[in-house]
């Protein structure tokens, strides 16, 4: 390992190469990686894979679920558990499913691609910098990743109490983790979450010190885009958010093995205490995957309205409000757990209070197209589709945020459909938006349009006529987390299995056109996107040089 | 280059500032521990109810008042592994707001060895539990039971009349204190 590494920097001296785009050796550049741009691949790169791996097991889920009764669960806990599984270990098996399914997709799906991939990506180049404050630490951040993940996926091959791997669902309440789940998949999952937090809180210390002190002469906060301030903004919930989980996780391991009674009412703890703990982090946490996603899309929209974005300030501000007001919403989580009515009138008040800065920028998109000379690309449609599709998601939102109705519609397939409609129509909306858009930018080709379009439309029927009917389910008294329903239920959930299917086709295309692009694809231009492209990464070659910016820009 | 190695001692001020504020929240995440419990002792929070010494009982219920009826319910419960038999000798009593009464539990243990055990406690509606006063209470401190023991065990208590200024407590007709037993792990120290 470290000849390579000697003999690529030894290349390096012994050519006397000094310009800006000379890379190293393949190890020393993907493996030892200190550069903004290749971490930030890697992150793309790491979040498309434990995202194929995420979509592949709410795959499973839907065609469990495609009818009633137990079709599929039973035969598939023998490959798991062993051909003499019992029934308890196949509905385990299903608890696996679903918690490895949410952790994916929040710790090692959305988080990685928006803040890890295009955080690293464009934030530097964004603000003038010619790389992220600690470069080293940057590289850490994104190796803790990979044990991380490893430690989740392995937790599915160990038991974890009824069967094999944790079924704790992603937020892993006591007193299931604790005395519920003996053996050691718990331990691996809570393991792999501190990890993955780790990783997040050196990434958030990165970001706040490169968007504090590196910006180019002339950048002020003020004048930073939209996708800068998301950032920062998300940078500092998760190094307030993060931490608390680290304790509550922590606490769940010592009454796991060492004792302690932190959450075990038998010795004067309060399962109810991890509860709080976990929604003060679980909160913010869903707003970090949704406020980059903000950014992106106020890029987005601005440059395919050839428009500044409208009301600036009252948007960077909005995210500010977002992020603050986030923090003290948490307890709209717990509303089943047996509170007082002014405590309901609190969080449910303060819980719609969040709607109002999400109103504003929601308006200030729109008010950034009105009057713009619009132009349909698939990054611009992508950032429709999420504009509608998150506005959907709040307004099933507000309705959840009343105590009263979230006493009859908690746990149900109604709360399912909301979170899928803010985070898998909303945040992953954004970030195919944030792909299309830089894919030029970052590789240097030209998507092919048309799969662009394709992609778009397939997925967005898709999605919806599988997350739709869930809305309707969840009215019904469906619960969450089960893999078995009532057949009065059975033909909005073979609907929603369908529609599972058709966005199946819709990630085909993704992936078609990717490849397509890179190897195939015609040469981007620096700017593809034309005038109403006003940030850094326009100003530079596509793609960018391997250190950018050998003399900072200025900003008037 | 000049800029950015002129801001190196400034980042890593930032940063660790940064991480500071990352320290001080996993900080408060484990403070958090107790000051939920002191949090839940000093509101009444999740039906924690009130303990008061003899003599605030005594200003309490000397000045007292011609108050609503309320009936107290009694709920008890043993966790897995106490072999107690754990009831309440009355399952309701009828008690006025401001007046003091007595409550006795009965446990008996019915396994082969001494067993201790300790009890956690509720009220319900939980947002009694802060007018809800004990002024005794075997849930203050373990119990031992040796085999075959039983012991009847007292609990005094009262109802603040602070209750009666309560908007939220005005449809309060019925008070369930329950109690829970849970056993203590003590190191095996006999023979």
């Amino acid at each position: 390992m470290s000849t390579t590494t000697a003999d690529d920097f030894h290349g390096a001296h012994a050519h006397g190469d000094h310009d800006a785009d000379h890379k190293p050796g393949f190890f020393a550049r993907w493996f030892m990686s200190t550069n903004h741009k290749d971490i930030g691949t890697l992150y793309l790169i790491f979040a498309i894979m434990a995202g194929v791996i995420g979509g592949a097991i709410s795959g499973l889920m839907r065609l469990e679920l495609a009818e009633p009764g137990i079709q599929y669960l039973q035969h598939w806990v023998q490959y798991s558990d062993g051909p003499d599984a019992t029934i308890d270990q196949a509905y385990h098996l299903w608890n696996v499913l679903i918690t490895a399914h949410g952790l994916i997709m929040v710790f090692f799906m959305v988080m990685p691609a928006i803040i890890g991939g295009f955080g690293n990506w464009f934030v530097p180049i964004m603000i003038g910098a010619p790389d992220m404050a600690f470069p080293r630490m940057n590289n850490i951040s994104f190796w803790l990743l990979i044990p991380a993940f490893l430690l989740l996926l392995g937790s599915a091959f160990v038991p974890g109490g009824t069967g094999n791997g944790a079924g704790v669902g992603w937020t892993v309440y006591a007193p299931l983790s604790t005395t519920g789940s003996p053996g050691p998949a718990v331990d691996m999952a809570i393991l792999s979450l501190h990890i993955a937090g780790a990783s997040s809180i050196l990434g958030a210390i990165n970001f706040i010190t490169t968007i504090f002190n590196m910006r180019a002469p002339g950048m002020t906060i003020h004048k930073m885009p939209l996708f800068v301030w998301s950032v920062l903004v998300t940078a500092f919930l998760l190094l307030l958010a993060l931490p608390v989980l680290a304790a509550a996780i922590t606490m769940l391991l010592t009454d796991r093995n060492f004792g302690t009674v932190f959450y075990d009412a038998a010795g004067g703890g309060d399962p109810v205490l991890y509860q709080h703990l976990f929604w003060f982090f679980g909160h913010p946490e869903v707003y970090i995957m949704i406020l980059p996603g903000f950014g992106i899309v106020s890029q987005i929209v601005s440059t395919f309205s050839r428009k500044p974005v409208f009301g600036y300030l009252g948007m960077a501000y909005a995210m500010v409000a977002i992020g603050v007001v986030g923090f003290i919403v948490w307890a709209h989580h717990m509303f089943t757990t047996g509170m007082t009515v002014n405590m309901k009138m609190y969080f449910t008040a303060a819980t719609m209070v969040i709607a109002v800065p999400t109103g504003v920028k929601i308006f200030s998109w729109i008010a950034t197209m009105w009057g713009g000379s619009l132009s349909f690309k698939t990054p611009m449609v992508w950032s429709l589709g999420f504009i509608f599709m998150f506005t959907v998601g709040g307004v099933t939102g507000v309705v959840l945020a009343n105590g009263g109705i979230d006493d009859n519609l908690h746990d149900t397939y109604y709360v399912v459909a909301h979170f899928h409609y803010v985070l898998s129509l909303g945040a992953v909306f954004s970030l195919f938006a944030g792909f299309y858009y830089w894919f030029p930018k970052m590789f240097g080709k030209m998507y092919s349009e048309f799969l662009g379009q394709l992609h778009f439309w397939v997925f967005f029927i898709g999605v919806n006529i599988m997350f739709f009917p869930m809305h309707f389910l969840g009215m019904s008294g469906m619960q969450r987390r089960v893999p078995d329903y009532t057949d009065a239920l059975a033909y909005w959930n073979g609907v929603a299995s369908f529609g599972y299917a058709i966005m199946g086709v819709g990630v085909l295309i993704f992936f078609v056109n990717v490849f397509l692009s890179l190897f195939a694809g015609k040469k981007a231009a620096d700017n593809p996107w034309g005038e109403g492209a006003t940030t850094l990464e326009w100003t530079l070659s596509s793609p960018p040089p391997y250190h950018q910016f050998e003399t900072l820009p200025v900003i008037d | 280059m000049t800029t950015v190695a002129g801001k190196r001692p400034n980042n890593r001020k930032t940063a660790l500032l940064a991480a500071l504020v990352a320290v001080a929240m996993l900080g408060l995440g484990f403070a958090a521990v107790p000051l939920y419990r002191l949090f839940c002792q000093v509101t009444g929070f999740g039906g924690t109810t009130q303990r008061v010494d003899a003599a605030t009982a005594e200003r309490a219920v000397s000045i007292q008042t011609q108050g609503r009826q309320l009936s107290v319910r009694f709920d008890s419960n043993t966790g897995a592994g106490l072999p107690w038999e754990f009831y309440p000798e009355k399952r309701t009593v009828s008690v006025g707001v401001g007046g003091k009464s007595m409550a006795i539990f009965i446990a008996k243990n019915v396994s082969d060895k001494p067993v201790t055990g300790r009890a956690v406690f509720n009220v319900t509606p939980e947002y009694v539990g802060q007018y809800f006063s004990k002024v005794q209470c075997f849930c203050f401190t373990e119990q031992t039971l040796q085999p075959g023991q039983q012991v009847r065990m007292p609990v005094l208590f009262y109802v603040d009349k602070a209750f009666l200024d309560d908007a939220d407590a005005d449809d309060v007709e019925e008070i369930t204190l329950s109690y829970t037993f849970y056993p203590v792990e003590k190191p095996e120290n006999e023979s």
